[in-house]
């Protein structure tokens, strides 16, 4: 049965747990995080998806075809024979002038490979859910940050998710930033395998309306479809061509994307009552030390820091939503004269000891500052691995031994590892 | 999809040929004497009149040498994505046509054809190929079957005929080229059940035009598959290329058929069959052939064309 009928039917709740509770427009169900998905995708109501079943992503596939068998959507949907050629078929919808969306995970992203950079080397504005599991081998299915960390250098934007609300929110958002006329890059959604994919949680879903007045229609700069104007798209530019100039103007996009995706964010906020930004913070402004962490696993350690700081300990978090572009900027002037931060990674980068990919980039953007805070990087939760308020605990000891005695013992920490 | 597509009212005449639109245009960078342009041109002289058309182009010659930015050889809308997934590509485009045009937002009539190569189409296209014919899609895939990896200088594909020497199947002390038969990707397509199927040759235009004005007609999947010799690749002089194509009709081994809602078709016969060795006796691919240590393996070639062209007339209701 669609997700659709179950919502359509169900109340309309009252209570708001958002931070503006003159809000009403919304109702609260209980699903879980692929049917948030699916719902933001029906209210989005793209001319096309194109899919491919891989999982954890599978429910959302399959949630969504069947609202196209029952006519709740105008989509044309093309089922694929694989990843490759899904998002080898939004490619083309794409650059047709359709509003296109896909959604993959793990394997599935990696297939994708190549054509993520043409997607965003052609500047389409393609909104594609990812259901973070781990890349083979072994293989695995269950959560890890290896898939999406895979294509952050593919020239999309990519929005981490907490719980399933964040999911439907960011899925509603990722349109608008991606078809900005400022902007035309192709937008990743990401949401953690099983822990939120597959778990039911209290999601506002806002009014059919409201969505489809705030998402808006899509107006191509370009199309395949515009007959008047024909266009060549994916030409051939070698040596004495325009690569360079194309792929900086990539980077202008990103730049610009940081002003829009807070814009977008704020808008949202205004219909919704849930506001966004390029990250959380919870009591930066008066920490002495801090931890950085992404996906799901915010939701658990900023229970511990809330509890810490119930307590009087100065701790603060940042919870990090937008990946790419990378708020290197922001994030070092929230962290300037911290004593020490803990950079929570969901991968690896297999570099050598350099730690995860959010670590050395945070660490990167800490160096210009004139008084640099300690930092310590634990890679958890590969594969799955649960992440325990034990071994959250762990960490957060060490991050303040380090913070008072002026000294981290180890840089690059394997949190949770059987050793 | 039943459609019968032979009583589609469209002329072969050249007086009228002539005054279509030319939509791949002079000034590309494809060699003089390339069979790729010829297929390409003698294909879209089938577009009918008053539609819109989108081509798309896998990777290959035809792509980097018509699309060299910022000019375009292509005087219609174009999309080139990857190597191996022009067919999913366009199945993209024309999925976003449907969509758009239920919702009233396109009025004009559009078609889809992807011009793809030998290495695009039967190797590592084969997959998306497959996935597009399987879906129904209205599109065509012209397949511009130049027998190797031109692009990348002359490497074996899975059209490459035994005994071809290529860059990546040379002929040494220990070997006499290509070890293997070519795939009958023809065939492969015609199992998917589409309405319409067809192998032709740029050496037999009228046949060729023929066969694209049905390609246009069919509401459904085409694939065909045309022979375009590469003079690069195959070592003969420039300005033979259509005569050779034409020996490999006249050999059989690139027999002339169609495949029309399952119905297979000789639309070519062969009343004096010509011996292989006299097709592949212009070509510097097959000089080594010709040597007394390898007879074998040329009478083995002759073998396979013979067994090969006893199948077609079988499955065309032209045996004796």
């Amino acid at each position: 049965m669609a997700i659709s009928n179950k919502l359509i039917n169900s109340q309309t709740n009252k209570e708001k747990t958002g931070n503006d509770k003159t809000i009403n427009n919304s109702k609260a169900v209980a699903i879980v995080g692929t049917d948030a998905v699916s719902e933001a995708m029906r209210q989005i109501n793209p001319d096309v998806v194109a899919a491919y079943p891989i999982t954890p992503q599978t429910a959302i596939v399959e949630s969504f075809s069947q609202l196209v068998a029952d006519g709740l959507v105008k989509t044309h949907m093309v089922t694929v024979e694989s990843e490759h050629s899904a998002m080898s078929a939004a490619i083309g919808a794409s650059a047709a002038g359709s509003r296109v969306m896909t959604c993959t995970s793990s394997q599935g992203l990696a297939y994708m490979w190549e054509l993520l950079y043409i997607a965003s080397g052609l500047r389409l504005p393609i909104v594609m859910p990812n259901v973070n599991r781990a890349l083979s081998a072994p293989i695995n299915i269950h959560c890890d940050h290896s898939d999406s960390m895979g294509a952050r250098d593919a020239g999309w934007i990519q929005i981490f998710s907490e719980n399933a609300q964040e999911a439907y929110d960011n899925t509603l958002q990722a349109i608008r930033i991606a078809e900005n006329p400022d902007i035309l890059l192709p937008v990743m959604v990401l949401l953690d395998g099983f822990i939120i994919s597959h778990a039911i949680e209290r999601v506002e879903i806002i009014d059919n309306d409201i969505v489809s007045k705030f998402v808006g229609d899509f107006n191509p700069p370009y199309s395949l479809l515009d007959s008047q104007n024909p266009v060549s798209v994916g030409t051939f530019d070698s040596l004495y061509g325009y690569f360079f100039e194309f792929k900086r103007q990539q980077e202008e996009a990103m730049l610009n994307a940081f002003k829009v995706i807070k814009d977008v964010g704020k808008e949202f906020g205004e219909i919704s009552g849930r506001h966004y930004g390029l990250f959380e913070s919870v009591g930066i402004e008066d920490a002495e030390f801090a931890i950085i962490a992404t996906g799901s696993a915010a939701g658990t350690i900023r229970h511990l820091v809330e509890d810490m700081r119930s307590r009087g300990i100065p701790i603060g978090m940042i919870k990090l939503r937008v990946y790419r572009p990378f708020p290197a900027k922001e994030l070092a002037e929230a962290l300037s004269g911290l004593k020490a931060v803990a950079v929570f990674d969901r991968s690896d980068t297999f570099a050598g000891n350099m730690g995860g990919p959010i670590f050395i980039e945070l660490r990167s953007s800490l160096y210009d500052l004139q008084q640099r805070p300690l930092a310590i990087n634990y890679i958890y939760g590969l594969g799955g691995r649960d992440l325990s308020i034990e071994l959250i605990e762990k960490a957060l000891g060490e991050l303040i031994d380090a913070a008072r005695s002026g000294q981290v013992k180890q840089t690059v920490n394997y949190l949770g590892l059987r050793e | 999809m039943t459609a019968n597509l032979t009583k589609q009212k469209t002329s072969t005449k050249l007086k009228d040929l002539v005054k279509k639109p030319q939509i791949l245009t002079g000034g590309h960078r494809l060699c003089a004497g390339c069979g790729a342009p010829i297929a390409v041109r003698q294909m879209l002289l089938g577009v009918p009149d008053n539609v819109k058309l989108v081509v798309a182009n896998p990777t290959g010659c035809l792509e980097v040498s018509t699309t060299i930015y910022p000019y375009t050889s292509w005087n219609t809308s174009y999309i080139h994505c990857a190597f191996e997934n022009a067919a999913a590509t366009l199945s993209g485009v024309e999925t976003a046509y449907k969509s758009l045009k239920e919702q009233g937002k396109i009025k004009e009539d559009y078609r889809f054809i992807a011009f793809g190569g030998d290495g695009g189409t039967y190797d590592i296209g084969l997959q998306s190929l497959s996935g597009a014919l399987e879906r129904g899609h209205r599109l065509i895939y012209v397949c511009y079957n130049n027998e190797a990896y031109m692009n990348t200088g002359i490497q074996r594909s899975g059209a490459t005929p035994m005994g071809s020497w290529t860059t990546t199947s040379p002929h040494g002390n220990s070997s006499s080229g290509k070890k293997e038969n070519r795939k009958d990707l023809t065939a492969i397509a015609a199992a998917h059940n589409i309405p319409y199927v067809a192998q032709a040759s740029i050496s037999h235009w009228k046949d060729l035009v023929r066969k694209a004005q049905k390609a246009f007609a069919a509401d459904g999947p085409v694939f065909i598959n045309v022979l375009s010799p590469c003079h690069r690749g195959w070592r003969f002089p420039m300005e033979n290329t259509v005569e050779i194509a034409r020996l490999a009709v006249q050999s059989c081994a690139w027999p002339l058929f169609e495949v029309e809602n399952g119905k297979w078709k000789l639309t070519t016969k062969v009343p004096k069959k010509i011996p292989v060795g006299e097709y592949l006796k212009h070509q510097g691919r097959f000089a080594h052939l010709f040597k007394e240590e390898n007879k074998d393996v040329l009478a083995l070639l002759q073998e396979n064309v013979d067994a090969e062209w006893e199948k077609l007339l079988q499955l065309c209701g032209e045996a004796e």
